[in-house]
């Protein structure tokens, strides 16, 4: 099991008195899964992803990483976080910024450049290595930034919203990639959306999450085939599947 | 190019010299008309004009009075001359240097101690702060003074009233500088389990350069100064500030104003030098052009 969580809580101090931010949550990730977490905003899906990158302590409840605490997984540089902008140093070349978390745990040079070219291959940016961001479209940054959270080959990425900020062909188009990206390298993902069809298309397991207090309302385990090209989304099945997040969806706005 | 940058400022120069002439007859009519009446001279407007134009003292010289002064007293003159303009500009542009190159570097120690400590925030902001209240003309003469007692004194002293003062706006902008990355980038930084000595030098120190070099702009200009104020206690040996007392006690105020032009323009240089620095700089982190 990657992520094991049991009877997570959270619970943020804020002026206006506590806000339940998680609530209760159980959750298990397998090795390998495509997991998407989506709700409205507030539903504490965000929150969640922190919570597993130790970015955020709960309050109750416990949670395991491989097996570890948060805290031990993040020290074992155990996942590769992709934010919901690029968040590249904009002083550095696109290939420096891949290096980025290599020169920090100190692989030798030769090795370093190696996993850059490799990386830079990888997500289709080649030629671009001695680019700076600025130079690059927001749909070219942000597979910079899913280069650079792959380099030093973590098996676990989580991603918050990383095409939340793109228009929808751009996406769509990252969508089909990460989804190659992901079955060669059969990486665990952990995926943060509010998009319907972005969860459906990509995920193994989709979790429908609602706000106040932020807590899981169903777990939908996809049975679409591993082979999705981007015409998939208008088969009875991928829709059936979308119905299904719908309505989860739905049942969380019931209560307000 | 050159066109759009030089109109303006020559346009901006051409109307001050039209006000400073104005002011020049206005305000050296009175001592001429003076001497007309006791001399009993007939006398017309462009004698009035022409002459208040051409007082050894005036109230105000004008333009072309000081041009010439400058011109005198910096190409006509050997530079090792006491009365070389060149030599006092060297004079105090050395000790603007000195104390600039240590007020940056304390003013950057200290905000890397501010940010980095938090015992530091609390306890040296408010010092850092009040240190600016005292007014430097009071203070300089008591550290020429206290210095010279320990036997220091020349350089040194002067550069350090110009340290005193441009350590600040480096220690402020930098504190803000090494503080503006955003938290999702030191959130980032802690998914790679960076240490704090890693975060400070590949994220917060190159996210400070261009607070540094908007600053490093202002403390050059006081650092200059403080160079000025701190020549002035010293009795008059040598320097811009010595040129400026020694004019005032014999009443040269075409020395004075001389003086006071050229310190504009090593200011404006000196400006304009690090704003070169500063483009290079941020040229070679990537800064579109």
């Amino acid at each position: 099991m990657v992520i094991k969580a049991d009877k997570l809580n959270l619970d943020f101090e804020t002026n206006d008195g506590v806000v339940h931010a998680l609530r209760d949550l159980d959750l298990e990730i397998g090795a390998g899964e495509f997991v998407s977490l989506i709700g409205p905003s507030g539903c504490g899906k965000t929150t969640f992803l922190r919570v597993i990158a130790d970015l955020e302590t709960p309050t109750g409840g416990s949670i395991a990483v491989n097996g570890q605490p948060p805290e031990q997984a993040r020290l074992a540089r155990a996942y590769g976080y992709v934010f919901q902008a690029p968040a590249l140093l904009s002083w550095r070349t696109i290939a420096r910024n891949i290096s980025l978390p290599l020169e920090i745990m100190g692989l030798s040079s030769g090795e370093q450049q190696e996993r850059v070219e490799r990386m830079i291959n990888l997500v289709g940016l080649d030629g671009f290595g001695g680019k700076f961001p600025w130079q690059l479209s927001g749909g070219m940054q942000q597979r910079a930034s899913i280069a650079r959270a792959l380099a030093f080959d973590a098996d676990l990425l989580l991603m918050d919203e990383p095409f939340g900020a793109l228009d929808e062909i751009v996406r769509d188009h990252l969508n089909e990639q990460l989804l190659q990206l992901w079955k060669k390298t059969g990486k665990t993902i952990c995926f943060v959306t509010h998009s319907i069809p972005e969860a459906v298309y990509l995920s193994t397991k989709i979790v429908v999450m609602s706000p106040r207090p932020g807590r899981i309302t169903d777990v939908i385990t996809s049975d679409l085939p591993d082979d999705r090209p981007l015409d998939i989304r208008e088969t009875p099945k991928f829709l059936e599947i979308a119905q299904r997040v719908r309505e989860g969806l739905r049942e969380g706005h019931a209560d307000d | 190019m050159l066109r759009q940058k030089l109109l303006p400022v020559l346009t901006i120069i051409a109307a001050i010299a039209v006000i400073w002439y104005g002011f020049t007859v206005y305000l050296n009519a009175p001592w001429q008309l003076d001497q007309y009446e006791k001399s009993a001279t007939e006398w017309s407007m462009t004698d009035l004009v022409r002459d208040t134009m051409a007082h050894d003292r005036p109230v105000l010289p004008a333009p072309h009075q000081v041009v010439a002064e400058i011109w005198k007293t910096t190409v006509k003159k050997k530079v090792t001359s006491k009365r070389s303009l060149i030599y006092h500009s060297w004079i105090t542009l050395s000790s603007t240097l000195l104390g600039f190159v240590m007020g940056t570097f304390t003013g950057m120690m200290l905000a890397i101690f501010i940010v980095e400590n938090r015992a530091m925030d609390k306890s040296l902001m408010p010092w850092i702060i009040a240190s600016q209240t005292i007014p430097i003309l009071a203070i300089a003469p008591m550290i020429i003074v206290v210095l010279n007692a320990i036997g220091l004194s020349g350089l040194l002293p002067k550069a350090l009233i110009s340290t005193y003062l441009s350590f600040f706006p480096i220690a402020v902008g930098m504190v803000k500088g090494l503080r503006s990355p955003d938290p999702m980038l030191i959130d980032l930084m802690r998914t790679y389990n960076c240490s704090r000595w890693q975060l400070f030098i590949t994220l917060r120190l190159p996210s400070s350069i261009p607070y540094l070099f908007t600053s490093m702009k202002i403390a050059i200009a006081i650092s200059l100064v403080g160079a000025i104020v701190g020549e002035l206690p010293t009795g008059a040996v040598a320097g811009l500030g010595a040129r400026l007392l020694s004019g005032s006690y014999y009443g040269q105020t075409i020395q004075i104003w001389s003086a006071l032009l050229t310190a504009a323009t090593l200011a404006a240089l000196l400006v304009i030098a690090v704003n070169i620095a500063a483009q290079i700089t941020q040229r070679m982190m990537g800064a579109p052009k």
